[in-house]
């Protein structure tokens, strides 16, 4: 059986820029697979090429074992989309926007109800507010339910969760999970590191380059090797100094603290008791765990 | 069907939803018929006139008497001929009609005040006819055909017709479908198994009924309330504007392919289509009284062939096969323009 996604080589350019430079990467079916990458990374534009609203430049891309330029009608059954903006009709109705993108696919509401039960049923309670009077986690939700009415097999969510607050955003990432659960594939797009670890396997995208592909854990193996936190009170004079040691290979604020990446031969203890003696006086330095976003800090400098 | 069915449903819910809109769009073809038919007028009636006599005849009494009897006049009596610069100059009258008698032959000089030309014209025309076919020595016999009283609103129910269904048709579907472009919805449209076709005829279809609803309104009005002479060249008033209104949708269509935001389809409508059809389809200003280019310009504007016919079907009450050539030049651009949007935009989609 073909992947849920297949992408391969797929070049996308806007005049001189490049937004996807040669994109490979697999999404194996029943995958809650996340692609994670900061904004104008490419991620919407490869959501367009995967939706059928763009061809791309060069390159192909199968969803299902169906090409998106040549199967593009076939395909469109298989996939429920979500654009970035909750694309929503904001002077209809919550029902009145569920049935009619239902009648798009040519389905009731009803046969599908169960598919969408688990997201749509806060929104059960005011079928006749208008789009618009939503909150933003109630939109999302709703945005959710009109993209999965018609069954698809593969959701292609692109940012879902932002603009949406942080209960909200974790409230969805279980919906995500039920989903999942049920056998619908999940694409889904994100700018918070945080909601990484959510996904099965993620591709960290940057500049229209794929930069990897691994489950979370695989990614952030290896990283603590030389990864510790530096706090003081004063942040800035202590950031400007640990840049300028020789062992230190980078440093960046992370939260409320820095982390510091060594070189080999980093002592922790050397490090902090230089640093006291120059005149930071409650200088720490520690072993730090790394995450995603040490990763792609260091994969993008 | 039923898909089709949904689509036109959903539109015709965000029209109806749109309050504003609506009353607007249903509200200003009646204010504009009752403007432009009774307040905007460019007939001229009360014309103030002094007259300056200095041998009463006959044939001067006569001139006088009608003067005093004619609805278009107010007569203001005699002056002397001192007086008449001071009376023009103060705004007191508005012409001044010189009556000699010399050796019996009666010479006539009309003196007026030419602030306003379209005054000063009619006036001048008005007191001619009146005392023309009696002095002069081959009296020139003037009829006005197809609008005797010279109505202001025959002239103007086929150009506001023309504007109308440019604002509606061309402006907002050209809006409401850049509206979905700008919300993201068009996408979600697009990623359906929908045809582009099926999604364009959906966005075209309440328009189009909402335009035949106001055509309906204008028409009735203007037979009833504005007194257009009724016969049968109604019904080819209803098919040329059926097809004019196609046409303006294709124009809503074609914009709507061309730019991105709301904001960018509504000034390209009006500046486009809108001021052109004001300025230069001849529904104010004649077509011949245009520079030569814009006579030139105006060829391609839709609406001057549109009020053309209009004008020969309503005003002149001739039969169709006097507006041929205009419908023929309609019917050309509608499926130009309706071909070229609709390959547009299915492009645009894949």
């Amino acid at each position: 059986m073909s992947p849920a996604i297949d992408i391969s080589g797929v070049t996308q350019r806007y005049g001189t820029l490049t937004a996807l430079d040669n994109v490979c990467f697999q999404v194996e079916r029943g995958e809650m697979f996340g692609l994670i990458g900061p904004d104008g990374s490419g991620k919407s534009t490869l959501y367009r090429i995967l939706a059928t609203l763009l061809a791309p430049d060069s390159g192909t891309a199968t969803v299902c074992g169906l090409d998106t330029v040549k199967d593009y009608s076939e395909l469109r059954t298989v996939i429920g989309y979500m654009p970035e903006k909750f694309s929503l009709y904001q002077d209809l109705s919550v029902s009145e926007n569920l049935k009619f993108f239902a009648s798009l696919f040519g389905v009731s509401v009803k046969e599908n109800y169960d598919i969408i039960a688990p997201v749509f049923a806060q929104l059960e309670r005011f079928p006749n507010r208008r789009a618009g009077a939503l909150s933003g986690g109630m939109k999302q939700k709703l945005a959710l339910s009109c993209a999965l009415i018609h069954r698809p097999e593969i959701l292609l969510l692109d940012e879902p969760t932002t603009g949406v607050d942080a209960v909200s955003r974790s409230e969805f990432w279980d919906m995500l999970s039920t989903l999942r659960e049920k056998g619908i594939t999940i694409l889904v797009s994100t700018s918070y590191m945080d909601e990484a670890n959510r996904c099965e396997r993620i591709a960290l995208i940057d500049k229209g380059k794929i930069l990897r592909v691994n489950t979370p854990d695989g990614l952030v193996t290896g990283l603590d090797e030389n990864l510790y936190n530096a706090s003081s009170s004063s942040m800035f004079e202590l950031l400007t100094k640990l840049r300028q040691l020789p062992e230190v290979e980078d440093c960046y604020t992370f939260g409320a603290t820095l982390h510091v990446v060594g070189r080999k031969g980093f002592n922790p203890v050397a490090v902090r008791d230089r640093l006291r003696y120059e005149g930071l006086s409650d200088v720490e330095v520690y072993p730090a765990k790394g995450d995603i976003e040490d990763l792609f800090i260091k994969l993008t400098r | 069907m039923s898909i089709f069915r949904s689509l036109v449903k959903k539109e015709a819910l965000h029209i109806v939803r749109d309050t504003r809109t609506m009353v607007i769009t249903l509200l200003m073809p009646i204010v504009l018929l009752l403007l432009f038919g009774f307040a905007i007028s460019t007939e001229v009636n009360d014309v103030r006139v002094v007259a300056v006599v200095d041998q009463h005849t006959d044939e001067t009494r006569d001139i006088l008497q009608r003067l005093r009897v004619n609805e278009y006049f107010t007569f203001q009596g005699l002056c002397s001929p001192e007086d008449v610069y001071e009376l023009l100059r103060s705004g007191k009258t508005d012409a001044a009609l010189f009556l000699k008698t010399d050796q019996g032959v009666l010479k006539s000089q009309i003196i007026v005040d030419a602030s306003n030309t379209n005054t000063a014209q009619t006036a001048t025309a008005y007191i001619r006819g009146l005392i023309g076919g009696r002095s002069a020595k081959s009296p020139v016999l003037t009829s006005t055909l197809y609008n005797p009283q010279l109505k202001s609103a025959y002239n103007f129910v086929p150009g506001i017709l023309g504007m109308i269904f440019i604002l509606i048709c061309a402006i907002m579907t050209s809006v409401s479908i850049v509206r979905e472009k700008e919300t993201g919805t068009m996408s979600l449209l697009l990623v359906s198994p929908v045809k582009p076709q099926t999604i364009i005829l959906g966005k075209l279809v309440p328009y189009f009924l909402l335009s035949c609803v106001i055509l309906a309104v204008m028409l009735l009005m203007a037979y009833t309330v504005l007194d257009l002479p009724f016969s049968a060249s109604a019904i080819s008033v209803i098919v040329v504007s059926l097809l004019y209104i196609i046409l303006s949708l294709s124009i809503g269509l074609m914009v709507s392919t061309i730019v991105d935001t709301q904001l960018t389809a509504l000034i390209v409508s009006a500046v486009m289509f809108m001021l052109p059809v004001i300025m230069l389809s001849g529904m104010i200003f004649p077509v011949d009284n245009m520079p030569v280019v814009l006579q030139w310009i105006s060829n391609i504007i839709p609406a001057r062939w549109y009020i053309e016919a209009m004008r020969k079907l309503m005003v002149q009450q001739l039969d169709f096969s006097y507006i041929l050539k205009d419908v023929l030049i309609l019917s050309v651009m509608t499926i130009v323009l309706l071909a070229s949007s609709i390959a547009k935009f299915k492009s645009s989609t894949k």
